[in-house]
């Protein structure tokens, strides 16, 4: 883990840029900032391991992450006792039935061997006659269960554990659709996985979406419990309001930036720890292996080497990183809203954030997840002001002035995707190089 | 009898009208991509926002027909809007071309670079499309809304069930029939055509015999721009205008030209069609159907309706794994792996 001056130079123009946020709009501001720069540098680490290793193209970031979100409801909300009574032995009698026939149609597929087309539809009709049982079941309780009052629960709840397990088990989550997806399409053509990880990503956010019984849905969960204290209790109690008055601040606007300070050291513990990690992985005998394979695949099969499976093992490890720092979003949010993953600000976002830190450096992608965070945030103010000075000339009511100042936050979109093509085009290697060795 | 009529007349109007409508609209898209596939070697993302960018110029010179009272009549102004946002299109994508894509090809990027950088594009165009029109809904079709409608069908045949048939629907199908007969005589009859095809199968025996590369790759971006426009503005047409509905189809139109065979023509119409059949027929509520076929009192109680439509894009992805597992190169085997 070490840093040439220059690249301390970039971290520390970096932690400048917050500091002005801090002095010339607010600390609050520049903390909240700073929160989701460190979930944004986990996630761009994830790619990092994607696509910096291993040459693997992640085009559905956005899912894993929501995965994770949803490692988050289902650990840290109470059960509802009533809605499992009503509908709780259906929802499981069905997910068995679902492994079953999983199980059933991989039986057949892989028996039937050698028998051509017989084989793909008797996999059809088992995976169609399990689909139906499974649904005997699972919408009578999916109907009972959503019943119960719908607008405070209506779903089963989770098992009212700490939200912090929910990182861990977020991970898991996403490790294993990973691992489903990367089955299917690793091996293949390298366009194949961008355009399975679009789709499975597209299904797993219409999933969270309508099936109101999991998690809610549209109609989201919200108030999930915190990890760190509540800043209406800091601000009662008598040592904070003390410690508020000796520092000159207002207890509200202390209890505020001392909640974000908390988030920010337990979200950086875990990117210290993922960072560790990476870092060592990459140096290992394994991160060689990984490159050797990145930069010749057939050099490394003929050496011997199992590309497939290599593949399908940094790829599921990516995304087990992508989906903590989706249960940490959820974990800062304090609640899981399934209509905020969009495909721009989760996918492609993170992939600038790699693409201009640079690809194949640890500390380039985290870089990269401040700095891209930090003009995501601050594009629009940016944006704003310019737009204003542009038409300045022009008469309060002039339409076209009026259209541009209502328009400036799409700026932020053209800008992501100029900075993505001019990295690209002129600094390939990003702003932290990957090393040479 | 007048049952099984009244059945098939269900079945045509809620699947099979809807469905040649759609599978002509991911037809044409899915084009584009194969396309762009066959000629410069990458999956184009923003293949998408081209047709968005394309449908809302159209749209932009619709709205100024529009309000200068030039019309087609009981045909859509569009119609007319189209050739100039097609125009427009053209000139955006060459430009994206020399100043992104040229680079690369230069520079013989692996396709990785060129798909990275169409994400690149996609994010652009995007961001242009909300500046210039927003992100809200339009709707921009006008004149006659039905060739034939419900009531009309129901009084002419007598049966119970209605036939409606939207007039951008019959627009769509017979545009995508002229269309595409004139990219296959394009493509099979004429010089250029014929370059374009060798330098899809082999570039390096396509240069030797002094085929300009340049050239086709120009001519390659001139269709696309050209078909997704043509795609988009159909779609919009049909449905109404959202910019981000353009980023979601992208889905049905890969899977559509994979299942077809990324890089051949004749696979991406063919697999336009499997896949929006196949999301039709699996959203589409059965229960009305079974009720004319079997005896009475046997109708089912539930609506019959393999998967809700929320899920029609798992439809299209559920298609494309299975392509993936069984056939990769796809039905008309198109580029191999």
């Amino acid at each position: 883990m070490t840093l040439s001056l220059r690249n301390t130079g970039l971290f520390a123009v970096m932690a400048l840029m917050i500091v002005l946020v801090g002095v010339m709009q607010s600390w609050s501001l520049a903390f909240a900032i700073v929160n989701l720069c460190l979930i944004s540098a986990i996630m761009a680490l994830g790619v990092n391991i994607q696509w910096g290793y291993a040459g693997l193209l992640n085009v559905g970031v956005m899912g894993f992450a929501a995965l994770g979100g949803l490692a988050g409801v289902l650990i840290s909300t109470e059960p509802v006792a009533e809605a499992w009574s009503a509908g709780g032995t259906g929802i499981i009698i069905s997910l068995i039935i679902a492994v079953i026939t999983i199980a059933m149609a991989t039986l057949v597929y892989t028996r039937l061997k050698g028998t051509g087309k017989m084989r793909i539809w008797a996999t059809i009709l088992v995976a169609f006659i399990g689909y139906f049982i499974a649904r005997i079941f699972f919408e009578p309780a999916v109907e009972a269960i959503e019943s119960v009052e719908p607008a405070r629960t209506g779903f089963l709840g989770g098992f009212g554990l700490p939200i912090i397990l929910a990182w861990i088990v977020g991970g898991v989550l996403a490790a294993g659709a990973a691992w489903v997806v990367g089955k299917i399409s690793l091996g293949l053509r390298s366009d194949y996985l961008a355009i399975a990880t679009l789709g499975i990503s597209e299904i797993i956010v219409a999933i969270l979406k309508n099936e109101d019984w999991l998690a809610r849905g549209v109609k989201n969960v919200s108030g999930l419990p915190r990890p760190v204290p509540y800043e209406i209790d800091l601000q009662r109690s008598e040592w904070f309001q003390g410690w508020a008055t000796s520092l000159g601040a207002t207890p509200v606007e202390l209890s505020s930036i001392f909640v974000k300070l908390s988030y920010a050291s337990l979200f950086a513990v875990v990117l210290l720890i993922v960072l560790w990690l990476s870092e060592r992985a990459l140096n290992s005998p394994w991160g060689r292996m990984m490159r050797a394979i990145r930069d010749n695949e057939t050099a490394a099969n003929a050496m011997g080497k199992d590309v497939t499976a290599r593949h399908l093992q940094v790829f599921v490890l990516g995304c087990a990183v992508i989906g903590v720092a989706g249960a940490m979003l959820t974990t800062l949010d304090g609640q899981f809203t399934p209509a905020s993953y969009q495909p721009l600000r989760f996918t492609f976002l993170i992939w600038v954030m790699v693409i201009v830190g640079g690809s194949g450096n640890n500390w380039g992608a985290v870089l990269g997840g401040f700095l891209i965070w930090f003009f995501w945030i601050e594009a629009e103010p940016i944006g704003l002001w310019l737009m204003d000075v542009i038409t300045a000339g022009m008469a309060e009511d002039n339409p076209l002035r009026i259209h541009l100042l209502e328009s400036a936050a799409h700026m932020r979109l053209m800008t992501m995707g100029l900075i993505l093509l001019l990295v690209l085009r002129f600094t390939p290697q990003g702003l932290i190089p990957e090393r040479r060795r | 009898m007048e049952d099984i009529l009244n059945a098939i007349v269900l079945m045509t109007n809620f699947l099979i009208v809807p469905g040649l409508a759609y599978g002509s609209q991911l037809a044409l898209g899915a084009l584009g991509i194969t396309l762009v596939y066959g000629i410069l070697r990458f999956s184009n993302f923003a293949h998408g926002e081209t047709m968005a960018f394309g449908t809302m110029m159209t749209i932009l010179v619709t709205w100024f027909l529009q309000a200068h009272g030039i019309g087609l009549g009981p045909l859509p102004t569009a119609l007319i809007a189209l050739p100039v946002g097609a125009a427009a299109t053209v000139v955006l994508v060459l430009l994206t071309d020399k100043w992104v894509y040229c680079f690369y090809r230069r520079q013989k990027s692996p396709p990785v670079i060129f798909l990275i950088a169409s994400i690149g594009v996609m994010f652009l165009m995007n961001g242009i499309v909300r500046f210039i029109i927003g992100p809200k809904d339009q709707v921009f079709t006008d004149g006659e809304r039905f060739i034939i409608t419900a009531g009309e069908f129901k009084q002419l045949s007598g049966l119970r069930e209605g036939l409606a048939i939207k007039t951008t629907q019959g627009i769509t199908v017979i545009t995508a029939i002229v269309v595409v007969a004139a990219l296959f005589w394009f493509l099979n009859k004429t010089r250029t055509g014929k370059s374009m095809r060798a330098y899809s199968d082999n570039e390096d025996l396509a240069l030797l015999s002094g085929i300009n590369p340049d050239r086709v790759v120009m001519v390659a971006w001139i269709f696309t721009a050209v078909l997704a426009t043509i795609a988009g503005t159909l779609y919009g047409l049909d449905k109404s205008f959202k910019p981000f509905v353009y980023l979601q189809i992208l889905l049905p139109l890969f899977a559509s030209a994979i299942v077809g065979g990324l890089g051949n023509p004749l696979g991406a119409i063919a697999g336009g069609f499997v896949i929006a059949f196949s999301e039709v027929s699996f959203t589409f509520a059965y229960r009305k159907f079974l009720a004319y076929l079997v005896p009475d009192g046997w109708a089912p109680d539930g609506l019959v309706q393999l998967l809700s439509t929320d899920y029609k894009f798992a439809v299209s992805f559920v298609i494309l794994v299975l392509v993936l597992l069984v056939k990769p190169t796809g039905i008309f085997s198109g580029k191999s792996l």
